[in-house]
């Protein structure tokens, strides 16, 4: 058996091997940590969480990769967290971010795991919260959370991130595109990322233009547009600048509300699901709710009055 | 996702990793590709580690295995080397594998050298998954 308040009391030292063995304890559920979190969350620093979402191909795992190293320069530890698709079909997973990482797989100062979604949709994994608790309490500072390839609607990310950063490309279409609802409304930052391709200009022109515009029940900032060429890392200073301007100048208490508005809901939504499904009506409440003798938010409601 | 009574045996973890100067990695694409049909969680390296970058990456990524893929013939130079830094990682129950086209000769002091199998060219996918699943360490 693993000693789960050994491994958190090590992972704080900044070893790897322990927090590598707790951040498995964390993706697997293991029911011995829940009593341990608040020892957990408490063992923090503030680390400043920053989501980096994007369209799949747009070059998010590249522009992490050099984001670590401007990091490093600047003598931070960066830890990442790279969420790659779980298959719907056998829960298996190909991981491949680390590819475009490798350089710094040596450097003792930098910390990347990937996840598997795990069936969870909005491109995080169920724990990408927690395992970002653990990295901070481990020293690293920033944690890059790279989703999966985002559509348009997998916005999750701007729930656990303080500052999430979406990656666009030139060539992702034409204007009505950068004021459709979605993933670009989360962005606190935008890179127009590969700005050596032809367009890259007019892309971040015309994003600019829709962006200035946000008005009526909108109470944030445009986001600030930045041109990066990944593969160069021409612009990834003041990508990394710009991202540490949010949190010192940004940083409304009422979106971290927000975020912790949601997490708790989820948190909510779990517990409530897992004490239900311990409870004895559980069987029978399926049951009446596959033969639609009985619909889900009745029953629902039935099983937390119990 | 659903929480039948297996929910919480969570996919084992494989790194697929490419040490050495190997110029393509089909083979190690194709594998990383059918384990994943397989339900394996698969963490993929790219081309080019050294056995120092493959064991810092088994390290962070905690797994249960690392499969190697080699073609380039300096199996005997860099697999031991990898078995040594993993182990010196403290990872003593982390199944380490490896195939691609190693003579037979040299597969009794790889053995020995702490890789537990060889899977050479013909190999099925079915039966890798089949030998990680068995001999895999599962945590309790």
């Amino acid at each position: 058996m693993t000693d789960l308040a050994a491994l958190i009391e090590a992972a704080q030292t900044g070893e790897r091997r322990p927090l590598a063995r707790l951040l498995t304890a964390i993706e697997g559920g293991d029911p011995e940590l829940r009593p341990l979190l608040p020892r957990l969350f408490a063992a923090g620093h503030g680390a400043h969480l920053v989501g980096i979402t994007g369209p799949p191909g747009s070059g998010k795992s590249t522009l992490v990769n050099a984001l670590i190293g401007e990091w490093r320069r600047r003598g931070r530890r960066v830890g990442v967290l790279a969420v790659d698709p779980s298959s719907p079909y056998t829960g298996g997973a190909i991981m491949g971010d680390r590819v475009r990482m490798m350089e710094h797989a040596a450097d003792r100062d930098v910390f990347m795991r990937s996840m598997a979604s795990r069936g969870e949709l909005g491109g995080l994994a169920a724990t990408t919260w927690t395992a970002a608790a653990a990295l901070d309490a481990g020293g690293f500072d920033p944690i890059l959370i790279e989703t999966v390839g985002a559509g348009q609607s997998e916005v999750e990310i701007a729930r656990l991130a303080e500052t999430t950063v979406v990656v666009e490309v030139p060539e992702m279409g034409d204007e009505v595109q950068a004021i459709k609802a979605g993933l670009l409304e989360v962005a606190d930052v935008i890179a127009v990322n590969k700005a050596d391709r032809p367009g890259a200009q007019q892309a971040a022109r015309q994003l600019r233009a829709m962006m200035s515009t946000a008005g009526g029940r909108v109470r944030r900032q445009p986001p600030k547009i930045i041109m990066t060429s990944a593969l160069s890392a021409d612009g990834v200073p003041a990508l990394a600048d710009e991202i540490e301007a949010h949190r010192r100048d940004g940083q409304a208490p009422e979106q971290a509300r927000e975020r912790a508005r949601h997490q708790i809901r989820r948190a909510l939504g779990e517990a409530a699901a897992r004490r239900a499904e311990q409870g004895p009506a559980w069987q029978a409440t399926v049951d009446a709710v596959a033969s639609r003798d009985l619909d889900p938010a009745t029953a629902a409601d039935r099983l937390l009055d119990r | 996702m659903s929480q039948t009574d297996d929910a919480r045996s969570t996919p084992i973890r494989v790194l697929i990793a490419k040490p050495g100067l190997d110029g393509h990695d089909r083979g190690a694409k194709v594998l990383a590709r059918g384990l994943r049909d397989e339900g394996f969680e698969v963490i993929y390296t790219g081309l080019r580690q050294t056995p120092e970058m493959i064991a810092d990456a088994a390290e962070q990524e905690d797994v249960d295995v690392v499969g190697m893929s080699i073609l380039s013939g300096a199996h005997m130079a860099l697999l031991p080397r990898v078995v040594e830094l993993v182990r010196g990682r403290g990872m003593d129950d982390v199944l380490i594998a490896a195939g691609g086209i190693i003579p037979d000769a040299d597969v009794g002091t790889l053995k020995e050298a702490g890789i537990a199998e060889i899977f050479g060219p013909g190999t099925s996918i079915g039966q890798i998954a089949r030998y990680f699943r068995e001999h895999a360490r599962r945590r309790s």
